[in-house]
């Protein structure tokens, strides 16, 4: 077993071997431009974009025509958000999110309030869910778009997108979802799920950093968007910029891996760590899930370990690579806005770890991080003053502690 | 974060972590911070009374740096008088441990620990002189 031990696959993940392979002939021999209509350089990169399209539209069951490549999913979800709010303005300047959404669609939000537009953001209750009423409620003769993530990058937790999608589709409202953290973990069709519009990255499947793409559907009903980059017309004219070949060969191919992951037993391999790591973490005393079990992506698991702190907690298990929703883990010093939004208690979010488990890890690397973190929960109490004092018998709420 | 050689030393050894007797007339205790941000200290001296620190004890809910604060607190000042030890700024604690801009308020912490682990020594003292009156 090498160490550390990898457990961060929300944040990003290794690239698969499959997918590098698939890449490197693109940097050093087909390397044209997508756009040279007149040599075999271009016409074989031409060829490579186009077979990503297609693999890319085989795992979300839509058509190639609807893919829009783009750098990555923060400009997807701006490109939805922003394209979407700005083209359609005249028909209504409503939109619709949540409270635990990607900064990537809150910010997109924030700057179109400056630009005249309401945002309406739905509260999560505390297992992190939204309920498809909640969405009914919120449309108004003005509302133009609905985004809501398919599953939540912090706590994996999977919204009821089919439901929420018919109900837009019922009103005739747009329906973006950012769908970065489920893909190859649990079904996505674009069908089935009623969406209009969904935000795909390939990093968090094992293809490689920079480069995503946006599903933009071209029927029943044709979405429109107003471009945020203007020149050479790529992408119908929705993404201007030469194609990164070698990137959208990865994507593609990470995609194609990302499908066969439901029928190789990977899905259900990942699941199983997962739930072998959450078994194990329940033998500790005081250990607190963060948001819903029912409703989780099959290899995301988030614990608060109660008089841990986050930042210390990873200090102490630097042998493992995961993260905390600690306010000393962020620039603000404020603990995480969504494990806040559930209303877990701001003592118990300084305390939280998340892990992402990925096609690459393995039964003794789980074993391995679930020994390490019970022997530190151990060390860490050991040395905090709020666990010597609710052992005493103190309630903390009783003490009048002085925030600084 | 990327810490300073001490910090993750003083962190991976912590110097006088443990409790000493709260109700004892010696000693004294500060407890200060908030859990809800993400930092707790808990400083005890039992001190002589000529106004020696004999012993230092800590307990700290924090992130590495504010372990390390308190623990380096703990060593600064072990058989120091009250004097020094009320004399000592967080400034001092900040760059002994080369804290980063972020982490600064760790060591202000550690010096209000000190202040009132001597405060309640103080009032405790006070008490005591004046039931002998």
């Amino acid at each position: 077993m090498k160490l550390p031990v990898y457990l961060d696959n929300h944040a990003t993940t290794r690239c698969d071997p499959a997918v590098v392979e698939a890449m490197l002939p693109y940097l050093t021999e087909i390397y044209g431009n997508a756009g040279s209509r007149n040599h075999a350089f271009g016409w074989g990169a031409q060829a490579g974009v186009d077979l990503a399209r297609e693999q890319l539209a085989d795992l979300i069951g839509a058509d190639p025509k609807e893919i829009v490549y783009t750098s990555g999913a923060t400009e997807s979800d701006n490109l939805a958000v922003l394209g979407v709010a700005r083209f359609y303005k005249d028909k209504g300047r409503h939109l619709i999110t949540t409270n635990i959404e990607h900064k990537a669609v809150l910010d997109a939000c924030h700057a179109l309030e400056k630009e005249g537009f309401e945002v309406t953001y739905l509260p999560v209750d505390n297992e992190g869910l939204i309920t498809p009423e909640q969405v009914r409620d919120a449309i108004r003769e003005d509302t133009v778009l609905v985004s809501i993530m398919h599953a939540n990058n912090e706590i994996g937790v999977v919204q009821d997108i089919a439901a929420i999608g018919a109900i837009c589709r019922e009103k005739g409202v747009i329906f973006h979802t950012d769908a970065v953290q489920t893909l190859g973990k649990i079904p996505f069709d674009v069908t089935a799920l009623n969406v209009d519009l969904v935000s795909l990255s390939a990093h968090k499947m094992y293809g490689p950093k920079g480069i995503g793409a946006l599903y933009v559907r071209r029927g029943r009903p044709r979405i429109r968007l107003e471009p945020m980059l203007y020149g050479g017309g790529q992408e119908r004219g929705i993404r201007s910029g030469t194609h990164a070949v070698h990137q959208i060969v990865g994507l593609g191919k990470a995609a194609e891996l990302a499908k066969a992951a439901f029928t190789n037993g990977e899905v259900e391999r990942v699941r199983g760590l997962r739930d072998r790591l959450w078994t194990k973490l329940q033998t500790i005393d005081e250990v607190y899930l963060n948001g819903s079990w029912e409703h989780r992506l099959p290899n995301n698991l988030n614990v608060s370990l109660a008089y841990c702190e986050g930042e210390a907690m990873m200090m102490a298990i630097k042998d493992l690579a995961v993260s905390s929703g600690s306010a000393c883990t962020s620039a603000s010093l404020e603990p995480s806005y969504v494990l806040r939004a559930l209303g877990v208690e701001v003592e118990l979010a300084h305390t939280s770890i998340r892990f992402g488990i990925g096609r690459f890890n393995t039964v003794e690397e789980i074993d391995f991080a679930a020994d390490l973190i019970a022997k530190k929960v151990g060390w860490l109490r050991d040395m905090s003053p709020l666990y010597e004092l609710v052992k005493e018998g103190v309630d903390l709420k009783s003490i009048s502690w002085t925030a600084h | 974060m990327a810490y300073s050689d001490k910090v993750v030393d003083h962190y991976e050894n912590p110097r006088n972590v443990g409790t000493l007797d709260k109700n004892a007339e010696d000693v004294g205790t500060g407890l200060v911070g908030a859990p809800a941000c993400g930092d707790v200290m808990k400083l005890q001296l039992r001190i002589s009374d000529d106004g020696i620190i004999e012993d230092a004890k800590f307990k700290t809910f924090g992130c590495g740096s504010a372990i390390a604060s308190s623990s380096l607190v703990t060593e600064m000042v072990k058989g120091k008088s009250i004097e020094y030890a009320m004399g000592i700024e967080n400034s001092t604690i900040a760059e002994e441990l080369n804290l980063p801009p972020v982490k600064i308020h760790c060591s202000v912490l550690a010096e209000d620990a000190i202040k009132a682990a001597i405060a309640d020594y103080q009032k405790k003292r006070a008490l005591k002189l004046s039931a002998q009156t």
